[in-house]
């Protein structure tokens, strides 16, 4: 299949290109920008004037519910959200249950991710076995078998000696480790940032000296241990203060936040909107502004979705008994481009947090269109505005604040590996098509 | 879209349609259902108790969390009104069985309710359970976790009013564990609507919310600075599961700092009058010669509880 996407502005980080150029696409690589190649003769031609074309998303977190919740939603319908959005690569966390903490589990999940043919799964293997804080996993042996860093997720990790083996353990073959600075007891039973909101509503607080002592502790022992260090999720001003100053004193050290925590505050919680019950919590106004310069500036490496799809069930609770997490694969670009327009931030390095920087932090092969390397492309109408809806969402997860808002940017085209996976225009995808004729 | 989605207590006229929270509710609507109350008084007196005004209607009691008190005063208030009360306490083996707070609340809807007076344990689970309603049913909150417990809120200003007769010019001390409370959260927002000039909450850091300030309140540590000619003292009730953790040392420390007793209500105003939600710990919150003697009001507060509670329901069925 040969591609030409003809007419768009082509915006690809990495090889510093912004402007009106076409892209070439042959035997699923990037054939070549600006001129065809020799002999080149499209089977077809994108038209994307007025459109951007930009390598497709990759996304540090995602959620895809696989093993073990199911109903809360399958790889199917959550691959079918992330080409929707335009995403093409995707880590996931290893809080499935059972956790991602054996090589079988891990080949199971890379196997059914590779038959659905859609977007290229990452997954993030459990540190220690069961999540559960004591023993180390096989690293290496889940490494081979397709993990490409280690992660607690959000389960709590408080003996110090483990995470200290663990990060010493991890570094021995060079893989990176990636925590989310969280205090368990500071934080425990907490469901709210600290602030004037849960002081208001009565809800338990979660302080900002959770994620700050957690981040820490993190960062002495990786500075003992020289352990490849991600931090997932920071969400408050002082957590980026303590990023910032290890990153100046030359730490392997990167960090990621949810976009939604770009957005909202914990002001979004008005009458205890279940939707707004996330991990971390979101936190001030002047926290929120700090993500949000952070992120422009690159304190903050990338920018992810968090997504979590959660039932309705398990949301239509209390505040503090919902689960949770927001939806946010159909969302990632939607809201980083809000973000790039509100803040004055160029588009091209709104598109870097999400492509090529987020490629780094995962250290993969990704997030850039160079001649040759595999073509995974986004195309999407930044002018165009949707409305978020539980129709709109392929995902099976609805929760998430935004439902009714009208967000920027429509997804056109996802393509992977020279194939186009995902098609707006056509009114229905290609995958819907391919499932129609088996 | 029945309820005015800034604040949905109200309809779109403005008027009560679910008693969630006092925060955010309009100082008139407030006299109002005080103004009522005060007609309500004047039954409980009587020789026949009950007017009809809730005649034919059903009032489900819906408890997640134990209560006597609260629960019964509702329900005596209801049956004053004229109105079918069933009690419902919910214990938490049937949450456990798996269905949610709103499959509860539908099943019980089905049943023809008119109102719900639900308490539960978590902050806002009366929200949920208004949200999710038909528009013809109306939710009282009896209490949601920390957040919000506006009847005795308002039986609260009822008794203010009643001994003070006016909130312009008082100086009010909220004392105890003002982190846990939904009681003092109700307190701060009814005494500042109302017009209270100064509220002070006078605990130990522990049992403070952090930005105790942002309610609008005064921080005292220490009780002789925090009572100083106060007009009104209210003492909060230390759940003994308090003690357990490390939020305070003893029941007796507590008491020494904390506790009101006789010696320290003598910095208040000779007139100053004394509350408390009950149910009370004598010698830890509250020295049992404060509670039963001159200044007490806690006794009256009870019995205000039904009328406010009248007040409410019967403004609620009325809108």
């Amino acid at each position: 299949m040969k591609i030409h996407i003809r007419g768009g502005r082509l915006i690809d980080p990495k090889n510093g290109i912004d402007r009106v150029q076409d892209v070439y696409i042959a035997a699923g690589k990037i054939a070549a920008i600006g001129e065809p190649p020799k002999g080149y003769t499209a089977n077809r031609t994108i038209d994307a004037t007025h459109l951007v074309v930009c390598p497709g998303l990759v996304d540090l977190a995602a959620r895809l519910r696989e093993p073990g919740f199911e109903y809360m939603a399958t790889l199917e319908s959550e691959m079918d959200a992330a080409i929707a959005g335009g995403v093409t690569s995707l880590a996931c966390p290893p809080d499935t249950d059972p956790p991602l903490d054996e090589p079988g589990l891990v080949e199971m999940l890379k196997f059914r991710a590779k038959t659905l043919n859609r977007a290229r799964v990452y997954p993030i293997g459990a540190l220690t076995q069961g999540l559960q804080g004591a023993r180390l996993t096989e690293m290496a042996e889940l490494h081979d078998s397709g993990c490409v860093a280690f992660s607690q997720a959000d389960a709590p990790l408080t003996d110090h000696q483990v995470l200290f083996l663990a990060m010493q353990y991890a570094s021995t073959f060079g893989f990176s480790v990636w925590l989310r600075p969280q205090d368990p007891a500071l934080a425990r039973d907490g469901v709210a940032h600290d602030g004037q909101v849960a002081t208001r509503l009565g809800l338990p607080p979660i302080p900002v000296c959770a994620e700050t002592v957690a981040l820490s502790i993190i960062l002495l022992l990786a500075r003992e241990t020289g352990v490849r260090l991600h931090l997932c999720r920071i969400s408050s001003a002082q957590g980026l203060d303590m990023i910032r100053r290890a990153k100046a004193d030359g730490l392997p050290v990167t960090c990621d936040i949810a976009i939604h925590h770009a957005h909202l505050s914990e002001m979004d919680i008005g009458y205890f909107d279940p939707n707004c019950r996330v991990m971390p919590p979101f936190r001030s106004e002047r926290d929120r502004e700090a993500l949000r310069r952070a992120l422009a500036d690159g304190t903050v490496d990338a920018v992810c979705s968090d997504h979590t799809p959660v039932d309705e069930d398990a949301k239509q609770l209390p505040f503090s008994e919902a689960e949770p997490g927001v939806t946010g694969l159909e969302l990632l670009l939607p809201l980083s481009l809000k973000w790039a327009s509100e803040e004055g931030v160029p588009l091209s390095t709104a598109l870097s947090r999400i492509t090529f920087d987020a490629a780094r932090v995962l250290d993969i092969d990704a997030g850039h269109l160079s001649p040759g390397c595999a073509a995974d492309v986004c195309i999407f109408d930044p002018a165009a505005y949707w409305k978020v809806t539980q129709a709109a969402l392929k995902s099976q997860g609805k929760n998430t604040p935004y439902l009714g808002y009208e967000v920027p940017g429509r997804v056109t085209h996802t393509i992977i590996d020279g194939q186009i996976v995902y098609e707006a225009s056509a009114q229905r995808s290609a995958i819907a098509a391919q499932r129609e004729s088996c | 879209m029945w309820l005015d989605p800034s604040n949905p207590q109200l309809n779109r006229n403005g008027e009560l349609h679910h008693l969630l929270s006092l925060e955010g509710l309009p100082a008139s609507i407030l006299w109002q259902i005080l103004d009522t109350a005060k007609s309500f008084a004047g039954v409980t007196e009587r020789e026949v108790k009950k007017v009809p005004l809730l005649r034919g209607k059903a009032v489900f009691n819906l408890f997640f969390e134990p209560s006597t008190r609260t629960r019964t005063t509702f329900e005596i208030a209801a049956k004053r009104l004229s109105a079918d009360v069933i009690n419902l306490a919910i214990n938490i083996s049937s949450q456990t069985k798996g269905e949610t707070v709103l499959d509860t609340v539908a099943n019980l809807a089905a049943m023809q309710a008119d109102m719900f007076v639900v308490r539960h344990g978590a902050s806002g689970a009366p929200y949920l359970i208004a949200k999710h309603v038909a528009p013809e049913i109306h939710v009282i909150n009896a209490g949601d976790g920390r957040h919000a417990h506006p009847t005795q809120g308002l039986l609260d200003m009822f008794t203010i009013r009643h001994y003070k007769h006016d909130f312009s010019g008082l100086r009010v001390a909220i004392i105890g564990d003002i982190l846990h409370s939904r009681v003092a959260r109700s307190h701060i927002n009814a005494l500042t609507t109302l017009g209270c000039p100064e509220i002070r909450v006078i605990a130990p850091k522990t049992l403070l919310p952090s930005n105790a300030e942002s309610l609008g309140v005064h921080v005292y540590h220490d009780m002789r600075q925090g009572l100083k000619d106060v007009d009104v003292v209210m003492a909060l009730r230390l759940q003994n599961e308090r003690m357990q953790g490390a939020l305070l040392a003893s029941a007796q420390e507590f008491f020494k700092y904390y506790g009101l007793t006789e010696e320290k209500l003598e910095l208040a105003k000779p007139d100053a009058i004394v509350l408390h939600p009950g149910p009370m710990n004598r010698g830890v919150e509250i020295d049992s010669s404060v509670a039963d003697g001159r200044q007490s009001v806690i006794m009256p507060q009870v019995t205000f509880g039904i009328a406010i509670r009248m007040a409410v329901m019967s403004i609620l069925a009325g809108n």
